[in-house]
């Protein structure tokens, strides 16, 4: 029995259902916070208030406000450890965040986490894994929870370029068909594994090609524009609820800071980050189409960027001012 | 000419088996791999054929026929003409190092490197469990049975166990833990996996995240290398890293340790490897009450726990109590064998050795304290000590590698904690520093035995 395939269109703005105004503002205002957010953090690091290592998430904010606009609150969210954007996407507060990259108290895992490893039950993110590839068993064992229960649930799955190389992702894919589990392997081909890219490390670099041999489809999508993803992510998440299985969606997207605050990027030129930025950024594009269209005024931007800086401060602020962990901390949470 | 037909060895650590059927009759000619026979193990039916050509002379084992030992003959092989091949008809004609003195009534299977198993435990007395009431009735049970029964029981109590592993389904289990498992609780819960290691200790936690009890069996520990980031970095860890937001009760079981003769990929012992890491329970067990009991707290406890089992000890029969809930504290030692002179710390198939040694040194007049450790993590060092301070003396025993071994551990505790009480220093016997070998005398050698135990002990207790 031949599996139907979802079309495999790239850079087209598959038509989904069509956001509302108001959703179409929501999107701008998600996707800056993101942006501001993770600036503000950049910063922090250089002051030596967030150490270790710190993975930004500049110029892929469209994936996830995308994705997250076209799922549930049931629905789960995981990922790898450039998860800042997920994590506000999913309506995690700032303040936490913050204050889990600048390891005290208040952040989301007390600041035993950090950077890499934070979550939210209440949220439905479960991290945040420092291990390459690591989430996708992982996701796609909460998609088995999800079937087991029969609650309707979809997982988002999200990983790299780099992690679609990892054995285990294969492994995934194979059980996730073999037991049509409701989960969206989102790859985030930002183009470069660390210092690595596309072209040096892929045999196959169309990563929506990669479940061809579990028969599970895949698209391509611009994962630089947010309309394009929330409509092929709507479109993908009632595929997996309609108990088609698995689903991959490759969004071609680009990252403009280093693999982490430590990478120098020595491997690709200052050319090519300004010019996908002239050209493609997500938000700055974006807010224009917005008032091209009439849906947004120039003040009205300007507004939204006023407020969300401030909400970025406050969160800076208190991530600043709140107390490191209580020592008593160090041997909690160990077991339940 | 004729020759003889022996039972064959139809696995690593086959010792007997049943003779079901006879495929041929007297008088029947018969080519090499004509279907002779079907012969059931603990594990399963396996189809025997035959080596040579010739005609079957007398049937010297009636089918139905069960406890056949290995290489007993079972049939005549009538060859006209020909010589007899000097390795006729049986392929499993090696030889085979150890004697075959069974304990009776005894459904234990033996060591294949040599070392009798112990009869019905020489610890009667010491089995006594405090969680399990007087004059509660026993029943004899395989460590097999025993685990099985725990899981069925768990899964009958919570919608949310399930089990998943390779051929745990319907092949009924590579070793026969999940017999029937898949005929009471349907494909939903009694999961047939790929093969596919990381694959599927990944997703089992992840499915614990989403609110599972999932019991993931390895067919062998030494498969589970390939699983290992899984269960140390996403299991273990994400509780602390989440600063106890996320919550993941597993439970990753399987045989550890050697088998017989499948050499260095297959024989590994990883009790201190997953004794270092914190976030991880570790359980060891030897007994079947141990097994049954410990295999449901750790269905029930709400982190991950690794489960240590032993293919050798699965046949082994022990008495378990008959209680419908019968659950034990994960994290505690137990004493099977009380003594003066010395105390010997052991856990899984090394209990057998130290129960045996005890009886030998109890004859040269030296009363060995035993003390089961069950549990590696979290460790009952206050069992050890409190022993140790009795005896003064300690002997640990086990089949891992001797280097930052579970032996290290306790002798550095107790080195810590009762190091006024020590009239000898610890002594420690262990697997040999070398991969697993192949040979049957080699292997012999890299493990421990029943003389290495008394040794050590005769030595601690400066003895001759």
């Amino acid at each position: 029995m031949s599996e139907p395939k979802m079309a495999v269109v790239a850079g087209v703005n598959n038509a989904g259902p069509t956001p509302s105004p108001a959703q179409l503002k929501r999107f701008y205002s998600d996707m800056l916070l993101i942006r501001r957010f993770e600036e503000r953090a950049g910063q922090l690091y250089g002051m030596g208030l967030i150490g270790g290592f710190c993975h930004l998430y500049i110029g892929q904010e469209a994936v996830v406000v995308g994705m997250q606009a076209a799922i549930e609150p049931r629905d789960q969210v995981i990922t790898a450890y450039r998860d800042h954007g997920h994590m506000l996407a999913c309506g995690m507060d700032p303040k936490g965040v913050m204050s889990e990259l600048t390891g005290r108290s208040s952040g989301y895992s007390k600041g035993k986490g950090g950077s890499m490893h934070m979550f939210s039950a209440e949220k439905q993110f479960y991290g945040g894994h420092g291990i390459v590839g690591a989430q996708v068993p992982l996701g796609t064992g909460l998609a088995f929870a999800n079937r087991y229960k029969n609650n309707g649930a979809v997982t988002l799955t999200y990983l790299g370029d780099g992690a679609a190389n990892q054995g285990q992702v294969y492994e995934s894919f194979n059980m996730a068909k073999l037991w049509n589990l409701p989960v969206i392997y989102i790859i985030e081909n930002n183009q470069y594994a660390m210092g690595t890219s596309v072209s040096r490390s892929s045999a196959e670099p169309r990563f929506c090609k990669r479940g061809e041999s579990f028969n599970i489809p895949g698209e391509e999508v611009d994962g630089m524009d947010v309309e394009a993803v929330y409509g092929a992510g709507s479109k993908a998440v009632e595929w997996c609820r309609g108990g088609n299985g698995p689903i991959i969606l490759e969004m071609k997207t680009y990252r403009y800071r280093g693999h982490s605050m430590s990478d120098p990027a020595k491997y690709r030129t200052r050319e090519e980050v300004q010019s996908v930025r002239e050209r493609r950024d997500p938000i700055e594009h974006f807010g224009q189409r917005l008032v091209a269209r009439g849906i947004i005024k120039e003040d009205e931007l300007k507004a939204i960027d006023k407020e969300i800086r401030l909400t970025v401060n406050m969160a800076a602020e208190f991530a600043i001012e709140s107390p490191e962990p209580d020592v008593s901390e160090l041997t909690t949470d160990v077991f339940a | 000419m004729s020759t003889q037909i022996l039972m064959p060895a139809l696995s690593p650590t086959m010792e007997e088996g049943k003779l079901a059927k006879w495929l041929v009759k007297e008088g029947d000619a018969v080519k090499s791999g004509d279907i002779l026979a079907e012969i059931e193990t603990d594990k399963a039916t396996m189809e025997f054929e035959a080596v040579d050509e010739g005609r079957i002379g007398k049937l010297l084992v009636p089918e139905g026929t069960e406890g056949v030992k290995v290489n007993a003959p079972i049939a005549e092989l009538i060859q006209e003409g020909g010589e007899a091949s000097p390795a006729a008809a049986s392929s499993a004609k090696a030889p085979r190092a150890e004697t075959k003195a069974q304990a009776k009534g005894e459904t234990e299977t033996r060591k294949a490197n040599g070392h009798a198993a112990p009869g019905t435990p020489a610890a009667g007395p010491a089995l006594a469990e405090p969680s399990v009431p007087e004059g509660t009735e026993m029943v004899t049970m395989t460590v097999r049975e025993a685990l099985r029964d725990a899981m069925a029981e768990e899964m009958r109590r919570d919608d949310t166990v399930f089990l998943m592993g390779e051929e745990v389904a319907q092949y009924q289990g590579a070793y026969k833990v999940s017999q029937g498992l898949l005929d009471e609780f349907g494909e939903r819960r009694v999961i047939d996996t790929p093969i596919t290691e990381h694959g599927f200790a990944g997703l089992g936690v992840g499915a614990a995240f989403g609110g599972l009890k999932p019991i993931v069996e390895f067919m062998t520990w030494n498969f589970a290398m390939q699983a290992i980031d899984q269960i140390v970095n996403s299991a273990a860890k994400t509780r602390y890293m989440s600063g106890g937001q996320m919550h993941c009760p597993i439970v990753f079981r399987g045989p550890n340790g050697p088998a017989a003769r499948v050499a260095a990929q297959h024989s590994q012992d990883y009790s201190s490897w997953y004794a270092h890491v914190p976030g991880l329970k570790v359980i060891s067990p030897y007994f079947a009450a141990d097994a049954k009991g410990l295999l449901k707290a750790a269905i029930r406890d709400e982190n991950p726990v690794i489960f240590l089992e032993n293919e050798i000890v699965y046949g082994r029969s022990f008495p378990v109590p008959k209680l419908d809930d019968f659950v034990l504290p994960i994290g505690k030692a137990r004493v099977i064998r009380q003594g003066k002179h010395v105390t010997l710390v052991s856990h899984s198939i090394c209990i057998g050795l130290i129960l045996e040694a005890a009886e030998a040194l109890a004859k040269e007049g030296i009363e060995a304290e035993l003390i089961d450790l069950r549990t590696l993590r979290p460790l009952d060092t206050q069992t050890v000590v409190e022993s140790v301070k009795k005896t003064n003396r300690l002997v640990t025993v086990e089949q891992g590698w001797p280097i930052c071994s579970i032996g290290s551990e306790i002798a550095a505790q107790v080195v810590d904690q009762a190091f006024d009480y020590l009239d000898a220093p610890p002594a420690k016997v262990a697997g040999k520093d070398v991969p697993m070998p192949y040979a049957a005398n080699l292997e012999k050698l890299a493990l421990p035995s029943v003389e290495d135990v008394i040794e050590a002990a005769k030595a601690v207790c400066y003895r001759p």
